[in-house]
């Protein structure tokens, strides 16, 4: 049963707030259009209690949506630290910045292979007729949820990545989505679209300018991945631990193609990652890493879907998460396995460690399987750095402190192992003993 | 100067339980030293208070390194002093690669003023000194990339024990029980690879049950543990004897330490 009194200025956005949105945007009729249907359906979901199932655990008491608005000031992104941009050579590279573009960039040759890259309003407009039928129809629809359609609503442009078929592109691309100024709502998008046969990567973060300011992000990711092609995607969620994280990310997997992607949950106050992965060509395959890192009293919620749909295919999430301080971290992971998915294999696991007596980690897998020609596999652990380890360690002339932040990124390296772009390896192993507290060692 | 290592009336005691009942050695450097004793005699428990583990409490005596007394210190602080443990059960320590593991473990040894984030010793430097260790030991150089004894077989888990002696030449070296669980040919392994690191700079301590460690490291000592005391002290001989006869012999000459034992044991109860 729902409260009688729903204040849902504190959970969401009115119809004045919509309007002076608009305002701001130029843009075509047939996406304003789009907009105004999703915020009807946005006024409806917020009448409508969230999912338990995936938000029961998830305390959104102290959010606040009246604090934050989107905004239409020119902002610049030159000032803002990243942590992969200029770590390796990338071939195209894009900025949003409090929901503007303010920077994209991708190589003669990339676009010359017929690559589209940069910001998704001014492709999707220019572009219509291809990309059109791939924005919010397939991964991700507006009437999932309250943020979907949230999203779907004032969605502020963001990333798109198309690969026409058969081309492999070869350098990774990056995009950064950051916040600079206190109280600023962002909707940004990523649409990543591989045709048959293609391959990229796609690098993605999140920043924030500085530690102060407090910022909303209600995003999106919608991967659609074509028949035999290849996406790798990262997002290294890096807020500041004042920022709230929203996101809908769904990945769709044509037949034989295989899609492997990593979440990082380093920053923000809570968030909340609903991932779905939609297996539903035959012999598709997905590999999903996630780490997370939480500290102070920071919130850190996942819900994992490995949906497969049709014969033969094979997922894989292996998520790790270290907790310290008075953290949280939620993980409700499911396998879900449709009758016509015979042989399918699925895997999913999530290990968590504690640093810390006063921080709480739910791990909750679960299968729900209606073929019966399957191998289906999941565990979930949850323990403290082993005392035993850490002797062995000192015994070795190791300090406990030294010794414990050893076993942190072992116990991430695990991942790490199975990520293939090295960049992504070594500014995660950086960012954590960022975090951790370690100074650079000086080799 | 010749290092010492001096244990005096040690008492320690494990919960509530005491265990070792008045302990004294002492072992220079360059000397070996055998420990023997049947199970249960608290050998374990030298080894593992000497490397100052925190579940082995120090009720009275001390540990003292040339006069240092090291009996309050951490664990860390001892290994920078000199102190070994090779581990009857060594641990393992997943995503941590070997290499990094003993670099970091090196650097600290050598030097005892490091603090975390300070430089480690260089890299080529450190390759080229673990690569040798490595094959004087007859070790694959693949060895320095895996983690730490993750997936190893008994008999790799001693070896990379031994690795570790090679690089961290210590003063003192505690060997518990490293020869146990291995076939003969990881015995041998073992036991010649102890041979050629221990010298005149090292002091070793062989806790054993087998003949094999101790004829490739003959002890100057043998120490015979009983009811957490040393009850007997001899030379080589005294090994071999108790290798050929048991402690039957032993525990006549000593009731009394088996009575302290049965106290002990009630005391936990």
């Amino acid at each position: 049963m729902s409260i009688a009194t729903v204040d849902t200025r504190r959970i969401g956005f009115d119809s004045a707030t919509f309007e002076a949105f608009l305002a701001t945007r130029s843009e075509p009729t047939w996406i304003t259009a789009a907009r105004r249907a999703a915020f009807e359906t946005y006024q409806n979901l917020l009448q409508v209690d969230l999912d338990p199932e995936e938000f029961k655990r998830v305390d959104l008491r102290v959010f606040n949506a009246g604090k934050f608005r989107p905004t239409a000031e020119p902002a610049d992104s030159t000032a803002i630290a990243t942590l992969l941009s200029d770590k390796t050579e990338f071939g195209g590279s894009i900025a949003h910045v409090n929901g503007q573009s303010t920077f994209s960039q991708v190589s003669d040759e990339i676009q010359s292979q017929g690559v589209l890259f940069g910001e998704l309003q001014t492709l999707l407009t220019s572009h219509r007729e291809l990309l059109e039928p791939y924005f919010m129809t397939q991964a991700v629809r507006p009437d999932s949820d309250r943020f979907s359609a949230w999203h779907a609503a004032f969605w502020t442009g963001g990333t798109l990545l198309f690969v026409p078929r058969n081309v492999e592109v070869a350098l990774p691309m990056h995009s950064l989505i950051a916040h600079s100024r206190n109280g600023v709502a962002e909707f940004s998008h990523t649409l990543i679209v591989l045709e048959d046969g293609a391959s990229a990567t796609l690098l993605e973060e999140t920043s924030s300018a500085s530690e102060s300011i407090a910022g909303l992000h209600v995003g999106c990711v919608e991967l659609i991945v074509g028949k035999n092609a290849n996406l790798r995607y990262v997002q290294l969620q890096n807020w500041n631990q004042n920022s709230w994280h929203f996101a809908h990310q769904a990945g769709v997997v044509g037949s034989n193609a295989s899609l492997q992607w990593t979440v990082v949950g380093l920053g923000s106050k809570l968030s909340h990652i609903h991932q779905d992965i939609n297996l539903n060509g035959r012999a598709a395959t997905a590999e999903v890493n996630g780490v997370t890192f939480a500290s102070d009293r920071q919130k850190i919620s996942y819900y994992t879907q490995q949906h497969h749909q049709a014969q033969g295919t094979h997922s894989d999430l292996l998520y790790k998460e270290v907790l310290r301080d008075d953290a949280r971290v939620i993980w409700r992971g499911m396998i879900k396995v449709d009758a016509a998915a015979q042989q399918t294999d699925g895997y999913q696991r999530s290990d968590a460690l504690m640093l810390s007596d006063h921080a709480r980690c739910d791990s909750i897998p679960g299968l729900e399987i209606e073929a019966d020609d399957v191998r289906c596999t999941h565990g979930a652990t949850t323990g403290r750095v082993d005392e035993d380890q850490i002797f062995y360690c000192m015994s070795r002339g190791i300090s406990r402190k030294e010794a414990m932040h050893m076993i942190v990124e072992g116990f991430f390296q695990q991942v790490y192992d199975r990520i293939p772009v090295e960049v992504v390896r070594e500014t995660l192993s950086r960012t954590v003993q960022g975090k951790l507290g370690i100074e650079a060692v000086a080799v | 100067m010749t290092s010492v290592l001096k244990i005096s009336d040690l008492h320690v005691s494990v919960g509530e339980t005491p265990i070792l009942n008045g302990v004294n050695m002492e072992i220079r450097q360059g000397e070996v030293h055998a420990l023997m004793g049947p199970n249960g005699s608290g050998k374990s428990t030298l080894a593992y208070a000497l490397a100052g583990h925190p579940n082995y409490n120090v009720t009275a005596g001390s540990i003292e390194i040339d006069g240092v007394n090291v009996t309050a210190m951490e664990a860390d602080e001892r290994a920078r002093l000199g102190m070994f443990l090779a581990f009857q059960y060594p641990v393992v320590i997943p995503g941590v690669k070997v290499a990094d593991f003993l670099r970091h473990a090196v650097s600290n040894v050598r030097n005892p003023e490091r603090k975390e984030g300070e430089g480690l010793i260089g890299m080529r430097e450190f390759r080229k000194e673990i690569r040798e260790r490595m094959t004087e030991l007859g070790m694959d150089h693949e060895f320095a990339r895996r983690y730490l004894n993750d997936g190893f077989s008994g008999g790799e888990k001693k070896r990379m024990e031994i690795l570790q002696l090679a690089m961290l030449q210590p003063r003192f070296a505690i060997l518990d029980e490293t020869d146990s669980g291995l076939d003969s040919d990881a015995v041998r392994v073992v036991s010649e690879g102890l041979a050629k690191l221990a010298g005149p700079l090292m002091g070793v301590l062989i806790i054993t049950h087998h003949k094999r460690l101790l004829e490739f490291n003959p002890p100057q000592f043998t120490h015979v543990m009983l009811g957490g005391r040393i009850v007997e002290i001899g030379d080589a001989a005294l090994a071999h004897d108790l290798h050929a006869n048991g402690y039957a012999t032993v525990r006549a000459r000593h009731p009394e330490a088996e009575n302290t034992k049965a106290e002990a044991a009630a005391v936990a109860s």
